[in-house]
């Protein structure tokens, strides 16, 4: 669990980006919940911290393409992007970067 | 045969991929096998590249792979669609763009061509011609398709310079340069369909232009006197003067035409004559054979001519008795000619002649006999409406429809197949009522290319096409004179299940409209985007449809909803257009691209300070720094110190002026004036798609404000005000509203019409596609109405006065984070906190 941001660094309904661990990676605060995707969408890499959020999904700024914010697979074409656990502990959102467990493992 | 589909009984033009391979007519398809073994002959020579000689081409080429084609044409240019000539004279296109056939079709489908050739003799029984120089083709059939000759009555003066007949591209350029550059006063001799198309094209150049008819009345072919009668005042009203039952003696010169002289002695000036009083078929070469004709080369139901081995098609035919100046029996015919010259049989029984008026502004349609034994009319003078059914022995025979052409498909058909009817006045009203959508398969939608609606329905359901665009270019439907186009778009919508039946959701996961959204919020008085999503479960999904409601919300409470950034796409979230690699686009406003030399060095010291990319001047008349980083943006907008353009967003784009009055020569209106005043007063405007504006001070339209959202152009004595153009994706001559005397009126009804559009335009809908969908009378009606349109205007001052230039929020952003992303070091992880709460993601991910 890497400390990301304060919770009111990201405005309610948005992503940002954040580098952790030379990862790029966009954290979201989605209506009910965060999340945390790989910051590049698979496609041709569209900043998806940019992208129109909703309950469950993200969609890529560039040209569109859907993913589920918890799994971070795609809803429609494309690849899935890697997604991260999220923790709120106070007013720290800390993520649980992946591709590290994976490093580490 | 590759496969294709077969489209429904009656069809008579096949949808089919290859456009090289056509479906036999199923009555036909016992004898005429697929492949044609009892063929006769190898090698055809088409005399003649009209429509007709290219017509019979390609119905040869449909039906064999292998019979050698050749085309000698008398003209320079490859086949090309003579019909949208009149759309030529008024937009001054490149006559380049009529061609029917790209050059490389010739060759793909091995089909010679020679062009600027014409057949002097030729000699069946040898089966030899004779071209111009001497040399010699040979040939097993020979197929006459050499068309006619403009009529140009043995008046004197009718060779003088400055009279022009209106068949070709040469005459249409001849006349257009005429009407633009400075003619005075321009006459057409001929009330018919072509001479008032011909008046159309010259008074759109800002040309002052008159009518001489022979007759009491005009098209006097095709309309009845009722319909005349309110023909005359509808092309009053498009500054087109009309003078009657004048006989034309002779044309005034001496070394240029300077005016008409009429039987009775008056007379009237004119610097441009156009003559327009009817065809001659070209018969030179039949004659010339021994082959028999009377007013056309003499055909029978095979389009056979009295000597074997020689066909004739088109405008050169006659066949019972009848000769066609019209483009849609030339397919029929073409067809017929080409499967009784592969020797196969088929024939051809004559065609309903049916014509529109092409001239923007006048809904005009009519087919068959317009004097019934029985005559249903349903008229409004006021309107300038007149539709009319007549029938004989109980079917009908023909039909008028002036003013309101709606349901003019399911007439025209009924008027082809002479249906049995009992009520007339009701087969009217259903009509009036009824969309192609109502329409039989084998209703015929296309004339110019006899394209039937079945065919347009299995271009999308057999043939995988999802759009208009798509089902035009298989089955060239629209691809003629283009008067079916919101037919076949309709048509189109509702095979692939968009459009019309099915209305257009703005949030597809709830199936809700854009109307029943914009009721919920003005009726419960929602004021977020949050509001409406909590109570409609509208944009929590898949969030498609937040930018959407984010619009309606704004639109609904006129700027004075409560903003949530998150509902926007990021462009309206940081005031900048996003670039494929994540940057961002930075157009400040330049009001009718016009800038002041400090601004400009402002924006230069921006481009080095910043170390801009690129700098672009746009299409839209300004400036463009591209590649600007996010961070960066409320800086630059600090040193700019200019508005934002809104070249990023749904909004108010730019307002394209020409120099006008204050500095060309052919200035009749103030552009520059009126385009900053129309761009300050709609500046900041959201709008349901982007609106792109233009003002010319003259026809010229050096600004093209005609293929505008929003156009005015100056014509002599006020302004023309224009909407619904295009110049993108598609291309679409706008609309005239209303061409009004003053500057102030015409700002007025451009500003009338923005309203209008912002209230009921579906979001992500262009002018160009929301006037044909709601029918630009309906559009006039209201944006010109005079309460309506005061009340239109008055709600979008409200709007306006809510409206804050995006750019301002440099120094009072929504959040401390609107343009940056979190890796600046001002972040410190707190002390060590409480237990971990697990927010996110929940389990399953859903709620
Ligand atoms: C900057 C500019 C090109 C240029 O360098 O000149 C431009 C750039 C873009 N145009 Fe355009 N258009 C530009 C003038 C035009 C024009 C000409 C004009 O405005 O006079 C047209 C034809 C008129 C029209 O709008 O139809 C035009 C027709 C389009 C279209 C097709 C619209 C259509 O319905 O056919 C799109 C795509 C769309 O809107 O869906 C488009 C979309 C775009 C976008 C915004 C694509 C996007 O969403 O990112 C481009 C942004 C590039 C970037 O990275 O910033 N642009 N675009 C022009 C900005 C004008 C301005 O000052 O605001
Ligand atoms: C401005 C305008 C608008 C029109 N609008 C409509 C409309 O809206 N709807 C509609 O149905 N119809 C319309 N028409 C009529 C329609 O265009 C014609 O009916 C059609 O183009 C006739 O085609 P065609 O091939 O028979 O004759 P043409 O187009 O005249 O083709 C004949 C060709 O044969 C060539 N030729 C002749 N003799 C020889 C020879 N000896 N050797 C070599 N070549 C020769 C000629 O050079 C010419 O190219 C319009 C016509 C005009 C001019
Ligand atoms: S449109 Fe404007 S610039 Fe062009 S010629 Fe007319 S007045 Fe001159
Ligand atoms: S880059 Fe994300 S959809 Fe293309």
């Amino acid at each position: 669990m890497t400390f990301a941001c304060h919770v009111d660094d990201v405005p309610l309904g948005e992503g940002r980006v954040v580098t952790l661990g030379g990862h790029r990676i966009a954290v979201f605060r989605a209506a009910g919940g965060w999340y945390a995707l790989d910051a590049a969408c698979p496609h041709m890499g569209g900043p998806l911290a940019d992208g129109i959020v909703c309950d469950r999904a993200v969609i890529c700024p560039l040209h569109d393409r859907r993913y589920d914010l918890s799994t971070g697979q795609p809803l429609g074409a494309g690849d899935p992007v890697l997604a991260h656990g999220v923790q709120v502990r106070g007013d720290g959102v800390f993520v649980e970067v992946a591709a590290l467990v994976r490093v580490a493992a | 045969m590759p496969s294709i589909a077969a489209p429904p009984p009656g069809c008579t033009r096949p949808f089919t991929r290859r456009p090289f391979i056509t479906w036999k007519h199923p009555q036909h398809r016992e004898e005429i096998p697929t492949r044609d073994d009892r063929r006769m002959s190898d090698s055809v020579v088409i005399v003649g590249g009209g429509i007709a000689g290219q017509a019979v081409c390609e119905a040869l080429r449909d039906r064999d792979p292998d019979i050698e084609i050749t085309i000698v044409c008398g003209e320079t240019s490859p086949p090309y669609d003579r019909v949208r000539l009149s759309e030529i004279l008024v937009s001054g296109e490149d006559p380049q763009t009529l061609q029917l056939r790209p050059g490389e079709w010739y060759a793909d489908n091995d089909v010679e061509l020679l062009l600027g050739r014409w057949v002097l003799a030729a000699d069946p029984v040898a089966g030899r011609l004779t071209l111009d120089g001497g040399d010699e083709l040979a040939f097993d059939a020979l197929v006459l398709a050499t068309g006619s000759q403009p009529l140009m009555p043995p008046i004197a003066g009718i060779d003088l310079p400055g009279v022009h007949p209106f068949r070709g591209p040469e005459d249409c350029e001849a006349i257009r340069s005429a009407a633009v550059g400075g003619a005075k006063h321009a006459a057409v001799i001929g009330g018919g369909l072509l001479g008032l198309e011909a008046a159309r094209g010259i008074a759109a150049q800002g040309c002052a232009v008159t009518v001489i008819h022979l007759l009491d009345r005009l098209m006097e072919r095709q309309l009845d006197a009722g319909a005349a009668a309110l023909l005359a005042p509808a092309l009053a009203g498009l500054d087109i003067a009309i003078q009657f039952e004048r006989n034309t003696q002779w044309i005034i010169g001496p070394e240029h035409a300077t005016g008409l002289r009429f039987q009775g002695g008056d007379e009237l000036a004119a610097d441009l004559v156009v003559v327009s009083v009817g065809i001659r078929p070209e018969l030179k070469l039949a004659r010339e054979m021994g082959v028999e004709c009377e007013r056309g080369i003499v055909v029978d139901d095979a389009m056979r001519t009295s000597i074997p081995g020689v066909w004739a098609v088109g405008e050169c035919a006659q066949h019972r008795g009848l000769v066609y100046g019209l483009v849609a029996p030339i397919h029929d015919q073409a067809r017929v000619a080409a499967t009784t010259l592969t020797g196969d049989d088929a024939a051809y029984l004559g065609s309903v002649p049916s014509a529109k008026l092409k001239v923007a502004g006048i809904d005009l349609v009519c087919a068959g006999d317009f004097a019934g034994e029985y005559e249903a009319v349903v008229t409004d003078a006021a309107a300038g409406i007149y539709r009319k059914l007549a029938t004989r022995h109980g079917r009908v025979v023909g039909t008028i429809l002036l003013g309101n052409t709606r349901g003019s498909e399911a007439l025209v058909a009924a008027v082809r197949s002479g249906e049995p009817i009992d009520d007339p006045l009701q087969a009217l009203a259903d009509a009036s009522l009824a969309g192609p959508a109502d329409l039989p398969d084998t209703a015929q939608i296309c004339d110019c290319n006899g394209v039937c609606k079945g065919a347009l329905v299995a271009a999308v359901t057999v043939g995988g096409c999802s759009t208009p665009r798509e089902v035009m270019a298989v089955t060239r439907a629209g691809t003629g004179c283009g008067s079916c186009r919101p037919a076949v778009i309709e048509i189109v919508g509702v095979a692939t299940g968009g459009l019309s039946d099915e209305p257009t959701y703005l949030c597809p996961c709830r199936k809700q409209t854009r109307e029943q959204l914009a009721g919920r919020i003005r009726d419960d008085g929602f004021q977020s985007v949050s509001d409406v999503a909590a109570a409609c479960g509208t944009g929590r999904q898949c969030g498609v449809c937040k930018p959407a409601l984010a619009y309606l919300v704004s639109e609904v409470n006129a700027n004075r909803h409560h903003e949530e950034r998150d509902a926007r796409f990021i462009n309206d979230r940081v005031h900048a257009n996003i670039q494929k690699d994540g940057t961002f686009s930075v157009v400040p406003r330049m009001y009718g691209g016009v800038c002041t030399p400090d601004e400009l060095r402002r924006i230069a010291d921006v481009a080095d300070k910043y170390e801009v990319p690129l700098v672009k001047v746009t299409g839209g008349q300004r400036l463009d720094l591209l590649g600007v980083r996010k961070q960066d943006l409320p800086e630059i907008w600090r040193d700019l110190g200019m508005p934002s353009g809104h070249a990023y967003a749904k909004a108010v784009r730019t307002v394209k002026t020409c120099v006008g009055t204050d500095f060309c020569r052919f200035g009749l209106g103030d552009a520059i004036g009126l385009g900053i005043e129309m761009e300050k007063l709609w500046e900041g405007l959201h709008t349901p798609h982007k609106v792109k504006s233009g003002v010319s001070g003259c026809p010229r339209n050096c600004a093209e404000a005609t293929v505008k959202d929003i156009g005015c152009v100056a014509v002599e004595g006020g302004w023309q005000v224009r909407a619904g153009g295009a110049a993108g994706g598609n291309v679409r001559e706008a609309d005239i509203l209303a061409t009004v005397d003053t500057r102030a009126e015409a700002l007025r009804v451009a500003t009338t019409f923005l309203q209008y559009y912002r209230e009921n335009a579906d979001y992500k809908e262009r002018t160009y596609d929301f006037i044909p969908r709601v029918g630009l009378e309906h559009v006039k009606e209201i944006v010109l109405g005079e309460q309506s349109g005061a009340a239109l205007r008055e709600r979008l001052r409200i709007a306006k006065a809510a409206v804050k230039d995006p750019w301002l929020e440099r120094d009072d952003p929504y959040h401390p984070r609107q343009f940056s992303d979190l890796d600046t070091p001002d972040i410190d992880p707190p002390g060590p906190g409480g237990e971990p709460a697990l927010v996110g993601p929940p389990a399953g991910g859903e709620r």
